[in-house]
């Protein structure tokens, strides 16, 4: 007799659960040592307050017995703006919250994509600018390490850059959307050839159909300097803070970086670990998304998926 | 150079020829790949081999850090996260939209029962471009030769990629509308593309500086 599970979901045994629980224990506890306190909000949601934005990347939805509509999380991020935004309207900056939770995204059936997935994350509030985003990184780098991972890196990018070029290099604004749409779908063959059909200056045209490749070191801000000028500034910052604080090292500048969700406002990371071939987890600056549920307020954060971890832990482990 | 070495999907099938072609002029040996036709895995040239549309599916997991594939596939895979890096100009074909030589059972169909029946192995492709050009359509998954569809009166016209038309005038088809060219493209890892930066950008300069 076979009773299934929906795709993409899974049961946990022991064996698993024992390794998954010594991941989870280290990321606690680097999360309570940075003082993140640790949150929880409901699986479910109103859709109508965490916006389509959510049910519709999470892609399920339930009537509840009167009538109304909730949703699924689709990650963390969205619940814990809810959450600063009512419980903490009046609080203080910084605040420093945590979280471990089951999220969801649908998936197509047989692409080995799960559908519920634990998300462990931190989300800093208050603090703008490249001192937010450094902390949270410094967290995330610690995180992982304390997950047992040792090889693995974060790719930094700017969710505005893009989109701040082409106002500068004054490409007409019916091109933007296309334009964007090829450089978060990774067609840098289409990329390319639109920005060739724009008539620009051949540095302009290079850079916006190359961004996508410049990725590496601190020589990728000299490289975009000349024509990308000041929309370079807030990621030249940020890199600088990281030196200071010694985690460049780990860090992998993608001018070229987009990430899904659409709530980014600036700095936008992702976490790699060469012994796998999938993001292992990353975050980013949201300035705006508190402001949807009270008092805008700066926020950043990141999340990490934590079966994704371990998967990347165990190969690490063959490699070695 | 110390760069990490690239693991490369290469489509057996139509596009075999000239990806191996290509890897011969980037200095990779491909003479036991070509020597052999069963092996699938060639350690010794960095090279796995498989059906094109099985491609993106190894490039998206990281199991082979490149590869190449038509755009066919990627357009019909939506939902695989690869980088498309370039366009490789060979392997050439359209896809296109065919019926029965001189019949009009589409716009017959369009007309009196307001959709069209359409068979094709690329389902994404056609309902993309039938929505596009507003019109309903009914689209029949088939696996092997779709040429037959029409001819036994299952479908009104189909959608499929031809490279000279030879097949489709064998078997009274005629080209109706074309959806666009499809051309080979060397795709990446997303994470490889990071990581690996150095040895993707190397190749990929050599082979635009090839075409050059």
């Amino acid at each position: 007799m076979i009773h299934p599970i929906p795709p993409g979901t899974r049961d946990v045994l022991p064996d698993e659960m024992r390794e998954q629980r010594a991941i989870t224990d280290g990321l606690h506890r680097t999360f309570d040592a940075a003082g993140y306190g640790e949150v929880w909000t409901p699986m479910l949601e109103y859709e109508e307050v965490l916006g389509s934005e959510t049910s519709g990347a999470s892609g399920y939805r339930l009537f509840d017995d009167q009538g109304d509509v909730l949703a699924l999380r689709s990650d963390m991020t969205l619940p814990i703006a809810r959450l600063a935004a009512t419980r903490y309207p009046d609080a203080e900056p910084p605040l420093r919250l945590s979280y471990f939770g089951h999220a969801y995204r649908s998936a197509r059936r047989g692409s080995g994509q799960a559908t519920e997935f634990l998300q462990a994350g931190v989300e800093l509030l208050g603090v703008p600018g490249p001192d937010g985003e450094a902390e949270v990184i410094d967290v995330l780098l610690q995180s992982l390490a304390a997950a047992g991972l040792a090889r693995h890196r974060v790719g930094l990018g700017d969710s505005a850059l893009y989109r701040e070029l082409l106002a500068n290099l004054e490409v007409p604004a019916e091109h933007h959307a296309d334009l964007l749409a090829r450089l978060a779908g990774k067609d840098l063959v289409g990329l390319e050839m639109r920005v060739q059909q724009l008539g620009l200056s051949d540095a302009a045209l290079r850079l916006l159909s190359r961004l996508p490749e410049m990725r590496g070191g601190p020589e990728m801000l000299e490289r975009a300097h000349d024509v990308a000028g000041p929309a370079l500034d807030g990621l030249a910052r940020l890199y600088a803070t990281l030196e200071e604080r010694g985690l460049a090292d780990r860090v992998i500048l993608d001018l070229g970086l987009v990430r899904h969700m659409t709530y980014y406002t600036g700095a936008v990371y992702e976490v790699y670990d060469p012994a796998v071939g999938f993001t292992l987890g990353g975050g980013g600056r949201y300035d705006d998304l508190v402001g949807r549920f009270g008092d805008p307020r700066p926020a950043c954060g990141f999340a990490l998926d934590v079966q994704r971890v371990h998967v990347a832990r165990a190969a690490e482990e063959g490699l070695r | 150079m110390s760069s990490p070495r690239l693991t490369i999907a290469v489509p057996r099938g139509a596009l075999m020829g000239g990806t191996l072609d290509l890897l011969d002029t980037l200095g990779i040996d491909t003479s036991e790949v070509r020597a052999n036709d069963r092996k699938l895995l060639f350690e010794d040239a960095g090279i796995v081999t498989m059906r094109p549309s099985d491609v993106p599916t190894y490039v998206a997991q990281g199991a082979a850090d490149i590869g190449v594939t038509g755009k066919d596939v990627l357009l019909e895979q939506p939902d695989r996260v690869v980088y498309e890096l370039l366009d490789l100009g060979f392997g050439r074909c359209d896809m296109v939209v065919a019926a029965r030589r001189g019949d009009d059972a589409m716009d017959e169909a369009l007309r009196r029962l307001g959709r069209v029946r359409v068979a094709t192995k690329y389902p994404k492709i056609t309902s993309a471009h039938f929505a596009e050009t507003g019109r309903q359509v009914e689209i029949v998954e088939v696996k092997g030769s779709v040429e037959l569809a029409p001819l036994t009166g299952m479908v009104d016209g189909i959608v499929d990629l031809t490279a000279t038309g030879t097949t489709l005038r064998e078997n009274d088809l005629e080209v109706l509308e074309e959806i666009t060219v499809c051309t080979a493209r060397l795709i990446a890892n997303p994470v490889a593309h990071k990581l690996k930066a150095e040895a993707i950008d190397e190749l990929v300069a050599r082979i635009r500086d090839g075409r050059s």
